[in-house]
């Protein structure tokens, strides 16, 4: 089986989030960038069917050069090979469209991609991928169990699961639950030193025009400060009163 | 041309979100000079739809489509997206919605902004604002397409009657097999709890409760609000909770009426999930929680007595109420 895990590279969940050129620019002033939470994953799983049913595991990202250190990191995870189409990742449908030409050039049985980055929460590339190619696709993947073709796979939906049978060729949104949190893999020594070996192709784009383009960035109103009360009764006054939510 | 709206039902009654999403249809209809289209499959009396603004409902009764399946879905929408030459697509923030929208939106070679919080500022050009960073910022988008898609947040928007004469129209989109190459083979769904997609009122334990025997009293607390629990991620990380339950960045988001925070320190990964929930209620017995800075109303006090007090005094308070 040959696998690709599509890596998003986004700001540390710890950023504090500013823009500039009169908010239109992303403030990446000292932020820290890592693989989006909901790839790493998918990333995971995927060194799963790596080792113990042998398929090949790729990893790629469309963005400038500046994320090749967050391929770096998934190389050192274990994948097997990167590949980062060279263009801005400007909108999802734009992105997703450069991925499928990598998917299609690559012919993968597997994509794993996030259910959203934490960056935009665009959360459309896997399944937009999955129409441009053609795959089948899951979204919110919490489990995935692949024989030979035939899929079982669960996903979340509001208020549960679901459990699903597919085939491959397969597309996954997927997030926590395709492998607990605390069997994520951390780059090792080892696995660092291995990664600086490993290939990283750097694909030129194909023409793919953005649908979406971000104007300009807002941020929330400054909140009121805190209401602090001393008794029960005086709170759920205020929620009936005064902010009369019950 | 027209706006078409999915309309989201359960076992043949419209969701709340569904008369969200007509009324903000029809508040795009109204800046277009144009009208609302609903799409309904297998729900609700259509001249409900009418009550928020829909002028046409497209009745989709089709065995096939009884249960959710994203690419039919998807394709059925398309169809009537085409049929009516819609310009504008309306979807919601549900888990089925963010799952079918990017497929209409490749069907369609639409433009999708999924987490829109208003109306657009523009139509032409087409511009709206919806949160990005996971509730950290809004960005105003300008979508370029011809057609667009748009994704509703959560009770961003809220109902707005608008009394309207309904026609009503039976749909049946042509499907291939190709549409149906992902089968459900069983759901698993608490039917006796309020879920925290559609809960109005959230009732959230940290790790501040100290251990899972400690939830029956916010169980009780959500039980008297008909409310949603909820948890941060170390209390499922450690197995008190389910993963369902675990709000936030890498968990879920809250876009509820009232969010109460028990024992929760208030982490930015945490807050980041429940920024969109209208007011916030904090109890904590360390006044320097972060939580306080991002909370509506505080109690600084110890969980396990403050608790109990306020379940007691919302039980008189219904009893008087009622
Ligand atoms: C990549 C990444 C992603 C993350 N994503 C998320 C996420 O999605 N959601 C999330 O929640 N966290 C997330 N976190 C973790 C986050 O940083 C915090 O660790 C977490 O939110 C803390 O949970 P807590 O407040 O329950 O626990 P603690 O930090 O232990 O805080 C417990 C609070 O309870 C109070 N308390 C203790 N006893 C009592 C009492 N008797 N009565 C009243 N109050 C009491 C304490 O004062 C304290 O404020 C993420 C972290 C990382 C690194």
């Amino acid at each position: 089986m040959k696998i690709l895990v599509c890596i998003s590279h986004v700001p540390d969940t710890t950023s504090k989030i500013n823009f500039t050129d009169g908010d239109t620019k992303f403030d990446t002033n000292g932020v820290q960038f890592v693989i989006n939470p909901n790839d790493e994953f998918g990333l995971t799983r995927a060194m799963w069917f790596k080792e113990k049913q042998g398929a090949t595991v790729h990893v790629a990202n469309v963005g400038g050069p500046e994320t090749e250190p967050t391929l770096r990191k998934a190389l050192a995870i274990g994948a097997d090979e990167a590949i980062r189409v060279n263009t801005a990742a400007t909108d999802g449908y734009s992105v997703a469209k450069q991925l499928a030409n990598v998917v299609k050039d690559g012919g993968y049985d597997l994509v794993i991609g996030g259910r959203e980055s934490i960056d935009y929460n665009g959360g459309m590339v896997p399944g937009m991928i999955s129409k441009l190619t053609g795959a089948n696709f899951v979204n919110t993947c919490i489990n995935l169990e692949i024989e030979g073709e035939n899929v079982t796979a669960i996903r979340e939906i509001d208020g549960g699961k679901e459990t699903l049978k597919t085939t491959l060729p397969l597309v996954v949104g997927g997030q926590k639950g395709l492998v607990e949190e605390s069997d994520l893999r951390i780059p090792n020594m080892r696995g660092i030193m291995q990664a600086r070996s490993k290939p990283l192709h750097v694909k030129e784009a194909v023409e793919a025009s953005a649908e979406t383009q971000s104007v300009t960035f807002e941020k929330p109103a400054p909140k009121g400060a805190v209401k602090l009360v001393d008794s029960v009764d005086e709170l759920v006054n205020l929620l009936h009163n005064e902010a009369k939510v019950i | 041309m027209s706006i078409l709206v999915y309309t989201e039902s359960e076992e043949g009654k419209f969701k709340k979100i569904a008369f969200e999403a007509v009324s903000y249809a029809k508040g795009i209809a109204d800046m277009m000079g144009t009208s609302v289209t609903a799409v309904s499959v297998n729900g609700g009396d259509s001249a409900q739809l009418g009550a928020y603004g829909a002028s046409k409902v497209l009745e989709v009764s089709n065995d096939k489509l009884k249960e959710f399946n994203a690419e039919a879905y998807a394709d059925m929408i398309a169809q009537a997206a085409k049929k009516e030459e819609a310009k504008v697509v309306v979807l919601t923030s549900s888990a089925n919605c963010k799952f079918m929208a990017p497929l209409v939106a490749v069907n369609l070679e639409a433009g999708y902004v999924p987490n829109v919080t208003e109306l657009p500022t523009g139509t032409a050009p087409f511009k709206v604002k919806h949160s990005v960073f996971t509730n950290k910022a809004f960005s105003n988008t300008e979508i370029t397409t011809d057609v667009k898609v748009i994704g509703l947040a959560k009770n961003a928007f809220g109902v707005k009657e608008n009394d309207t004469n309904v026609n009503t129209e039976s749909f049946s989109p042509s499907l291939s097999d190709d549409d149906f190459s992902v089968n459900v083979l069983s759901v698993d769904k608490a039917t006796d709890k309020v879920t925290i997609a559609d809960a109005e009122i959230v009732v959230s334990g940290g790790r501040g409760l100290k251990g899972p025997e400690n939830w029956g009293m916010l169980e009780e607390l959500a039980a008297t609000l008909g409310a949603a629990t909820a948890c941060s991620k170390p209390v499922s990380d450690m197995g008190w909770r389910p993963h369902s339950e675990h709000v936030g960045q890498t968990g879920k988001p809250v876009a509820s009426n009232l969010y109460i925070a028990i024992g929760i320190s208030g982490a930015i990964q945490h807050l980041a999930g429940i920024n969109s929930s209208k007011v916030k209620v904090v109890i904590n017995n360390d006044p320097e929680a972060p939580f306080f800075k991002a909370a509506d109303y505080g109690i600084v006090g110890d969980a396990f007595e403050v608790v109990p007090q306020l379940t007691e005094k919302l039980k008189e308070f219904k009893a008087q109420n009622a």
